[in-house]
């Protein structure tokens, strides 16, 4: 049995370990025949008999689990790090990923602990300024749990790279002085100007005190997060004690409170409000009929859709095209057909000759109806009571339009115009008179989108084919179906 | 008389304090190395914590808090008795910097009261946003309020110096808002909500096809901490399983980092159309629990919904554990052979212990004490695994099964 005798802080050079256990490991020492101790203690034991370091390769994780946990206060630290070497290098490759076995549990929690440091080294320095023959230093003392000050310094250098700044703290001292990081000396209390200015200023003081709500005492959640170990260094704990114990009165006192009269100033902006609503000037009536379909709750869908989609287009358009209901992009942007089935409805409509800004474009439905999944929204067909509420707005835009002919996109609109089921497939490319006066029917755009390339191509044309024939009826007599 | 800086910090940052959001996570990395002052590491930093159990992350205040709205549920309102206070842009920003310095911020939260206009008030938390980057260099984290109804162009001006912006819903349903705050259009809210989705979008698809060599000059970022938003709990009658459909919408339409719930308080000022009693924390809190089942364990919300059946969450109880009791036929799972999904379903494991597990048994099987050191609540999981050594028998059947796993009430610690 051996002794390794290391420091206890390996937090500026691990070599030391890294060294023994290397030698350890080359006199094929099982964890039983090697004990390591921090701190050099007096011990029996004899020391490591020299021999050759050979060259060791660990799996990449190992030392960052390595580097983490050595920092740790733990005496065990080094012997279980030994431990671990040795069975990754007798036939236990994968223990890392272990994390279910004693030794690697034990180490990852170190390590756990030690990054929980940093991150609260990072949170509680507070610095005050304070001058000295350079100018502005920016000082703090602080406590960290283990030995992670070198490891916390890179992220006060790059936030705060432009200024002086010092902290000191019982396992050492950390200066930036614009250039370079240094350290130094461990410094066991904080000197009197850290207590002075900065963070336990009026400033910081009075924002932690009042951005408390003294409703909702949770002191089991703040002490969770913020250990009493840190508060001696935290200017604002000082305030914790009373904010508790008046905690209770104040919030009774909130409870109790009575509606208090509204300030004078109150009703008279809610007179200018009232007034600047009452002039505003009558819309014409197809954005007058947009408006109130704004407001629409004739059915459930509204509830979860941004906004009613309204048609866009001229107000004297000779066509009109119908769709089924917005989607996703059209729901954000409150624009009917914008989203992929626009893009290659607008294809189709150039390739039949029709422009179209010179359509009035819509749809059956003017709300989304979707499913949402995790951060996306699965779009679902209307169904006929939700396209019968929303006939209202499709007939009032009609009315106001008056197109001569009107284009149903797909079985929805179909429903939607026709009041009945219509068989998309065995009536395209007829035009029937209905009650809203010549409809086309055909295919929904969308429908193109969801068919295998070698399909869509074929069927593509076939779209364009029928929208041909609305482009012929718009400028000629054509013969209606029964 | 004027009131001091200090004066003012008391009534905008009590005015701002019920807002529940002060994260400084995600955000685009960067440091001042290169100039200037401050840093964004990705992850947050909670430099505080204050009795209530919350983080102080960013310096969260109003503008100012006067306005001209009158929602029953802000302290703000134009019918509140509080003292009413208006910062300078040039108050802020030395506010900010200065507590920035000294280590105790990790940025700014800004939010208003609408003074006049949204117009106007969107462009003065603008200039605050741009006087912190343009003229002092601040590369620290900035969460804006985004405010309804105000000009696109705006909104686009913010998302370029802010790494988060927000809009809240105030309330999870149309009625409720408009009984309660009459003035504001929840249309408004979700088209603005919209709007910065599709920004946050299409900057994000300039990006991508630069870094594929398209274009040549570096889209500017927006929001690259992405949006929030968040709804007041209890101030009307929604059921959790109705907010919790809400949120689940909201997540979907507008792609947000997170929907905050602020359990309804009394401020003291209090409005008549509302309740006169606190909510219970606890609700609050098993509804952020069910939020990150619907998101991180793979429930879906209906399945929630089956085990809420008056509609409100368990408040004795975890909601997964609420699901597993109602879903006992699903259980026990087997540790060594269960899928990732199976796992996370049972109670007691969080997505780092599934991992964990997963990855554990690729080199042999698992005990019951192999699991017990991966996770803290190895009581509640029991129940419903088996491992190579361990089976529930029958107490998985037993009725007496929750009370057994319900926390005991324990006296609030004292300190």
């Amino acid at each position: 049995m051996y002794l390794v005798s290391l420091p206890a802080d390996l937090s500026a050079d691990d070599a030391p370990f890294r060294d023994a256990a290397r030698r350890a490991l080359s006199l094929n020492l099982a964890p039983e025949k090697v004990s390591f101790s921090a701190n050099g203690e007096a011990s029996l034991l004899g020391p490591l008999p020299d021999a050759k370091a050979a060259p060791l390769t660990v799996p990449p994780g190992f030392v960052e689990l390595m580097e983490l946990a050595i920092l740790h206060r733990a005496a065990e630290r080094y012997d279980l790090l030994y431990q671990m070497l040795w069975r990754l290098k007798h036939g236990e490759a994968g223990l890392l990923a272990r994390a279910s076995d004693p030794c690697v549990a034990r180490l990852q929690g170190y390590a756990k602990a030690v990054r929980r440091d940093i991150h609260k080294t990072h949170a509680f320095v507070r610095f005050s300024e304070v001058q000295d023959n350079m100018g502005t230093l920016h000082l703090a003392f602080f406590e960290p749990k283990h030995f992670t000050l070198r490891r916390s310094a890179p992220f006060f250098r790059d936030r705060f790279a432009g200024l002086r700044w010092r902290i000191e703290t019982p396992v050492g001292t950390v200066n930036w002085d614009r250039e370079t990081l240094s350290f130094g000396a461990a410094v066991s209390a904080p000197s009197e100007p850290t207590r002075a200015n900065g963070a336990s200023g009026e400033l910081w003081q009075t924002y932690y005190r009042t951005t408390f709500n003294p409703a909702r005492l949770r002191i089991d959640a703040m002490t969770a997060e913020m250990p009493k170990h840190y508060w001696r260094n935290l200017p604002e704990a000082a305030q914790i004690q009373k904010m508790i114990r008046e905690a209770g009165s104040r919030e009774r006192t909130m409870l109790d409170s009575a509606p208090s009269p509204a300030p004078r100033f109150a009703e008279r902006i809610a007179e200018r409000r009232a007034f600047a609503e009452e002039t505003q000037a009558p819309l014409a009536s197809l954005e007058a009929i947009k408006q109130s379909a704004g407001a629409c709750t004739r059915c459930p869908l509204h509830a979860g859709a941004t906004q009613a989609v309204f048609g866009e287009g001229p107000k004297d358009a000779a066509l009109m095209l119908v769709g089924e209901q917005p989607g996703d992009q059209e729901d954000l942007a409150g624009r009917p057909f914008v989203g992929p089935a626009g893009q290659l409805l607008d294809q189709a409509l150039k390739d039949a000759g029709i422009a179209r800004s010179e359509a009035y474009v819509t749809n059956a439905v003017k709300h989304f109806k979707y499913e949402p999944r995790g951060k996306r929204r699965i779009h679902k067909k209307p169904n006929a009571g939700e396209v019968s509420a929303c006939r209202w707005w499709l007939d009032a835009e009609i009315a106001e339009v008056r197109p001569q002919l009107i284009v149903a996109l797909g079985a929805t609109a179909g429903l939607s115009l026709f009041g009945r089921q219509v068989s998309v497939m065995k009536e395209r490319g007829q035009i029937f008179e209905s009650a809203q006066g010549r409809v086309l029917l055909t295919v929904h755009p969308s429908y193109l989108l969801r068919l295998p390339p070698e399909e869509r191509a074929r069927e593509y044309g076939r779209f364009v084919a029928d929208l041909a024939i609305a482009a012929r009826v718009l400028s000629g007599p054509v013969e209606v179906a029964a | 008389m004027a009131l001091s800086v200090l004066q003012k910090l008391e009534i905008l940052a009590d005015a701002a304090k019920y807002d529940a959001s002060c994260a400084s996570s995600g955000g685009a990395k960067r440091n001042a190395r290169g100039g200037g002052i401050g840093s964004v590491t990705g992850a947050g930093i909670c430099h505080a914590y204050t009795p209530d159990g919350r983080c102080v992350s960013l310096l969260k205040i109003l503008l100012t808090n006067f306005c001209i709205y009158d929602c029953s549920y802000c302290v703000s309102r134009r019918s509140s008795d509080v003292a009413r206070a208006r910062f300078t842009v040039d108050e802020v920003v030395g506010l900010t910097l200065d507590l920035y310095r000294q280590n105790c911020i990790e940025g700014l939260f800004l939010s208003s009261g609408i003074a006049r206009s949204a117009d106007e008030t969107m462009e003065d938390l603008t200039r605050v946003a741009r006087t912190l980057r343009d003229a002092h260099g601040f590369r620290g984290y900035i969460h804006l309020k985004t405010i309804p109804g105000a000009d696109e162009a705006l909104i686009a001006q913010a998302g370029r110096y802010a790494d988060r912006l927000s809009m809240n819903v105030e309330l999870p349903t149309e009625p409720s808002l408009t009984r309660l705050a009459p003035e504001k259009s929840a249309c408004e809210i979700r088209v603005g909500m919209a709007s910065t989705r599709m920004r946050i979008d299409e900057a994000k698809d300039d990006r991508v096809a630069y870094a594929r060599g398209r274009g040549r000059a570096k889209p500017p970022r927006f929001a690259p901490a992405g949006q929030s938003t968040q709804m007041i709990v209890g101030a009307d009658n929604t059921s959790d399983a109705d907010i919790l459909t809400a949120s689940s919408s909201l997540y979907a339409s507008y792609r947000l980092k997170r929907v905050y719930y602020s359990a309804f308080s009394p401020t003291g000022h209090a409005a008549a159309a509302l309740p006169s009693r606190p909510v219970p924390l606890l609700r609050e809190h098993r509804l952020y629990q069910s939020d990150w089942l619907l998101r991180f364990y793979g429930f879906g919300v209906d399945e929630l919904r089956g085990s809420m059946p008056d509609g409100m969450l368990d408040l004795a109880i975890d909601p997964k554990l609420a699901w597993a009791l109602q879903n006992r036929d699903r259980f026990p799972v087997d540790l060594n052979r269960a899928s990732k999904e199976e796992l996370l379903r049972v109670p007691g494991l969080g997505t780092k212990a599934v991992q964990r597990i997963v990855a554990s048994r690729r080199s042999g099987r698992l005990r019951l004490d192999d699991v017990a050191r991966l996770t803290a609540s190895i009581k509640r999981a029991r129940p419903f695994l088996t491992a190579l050594d361990w089976h529930p028998g029958a107490s998985l059947d037993h009725a007496f099964l929750r009370d057994r796993l319900a926390p005991q009430p324990v006296q609030l610690p004292l300190l």
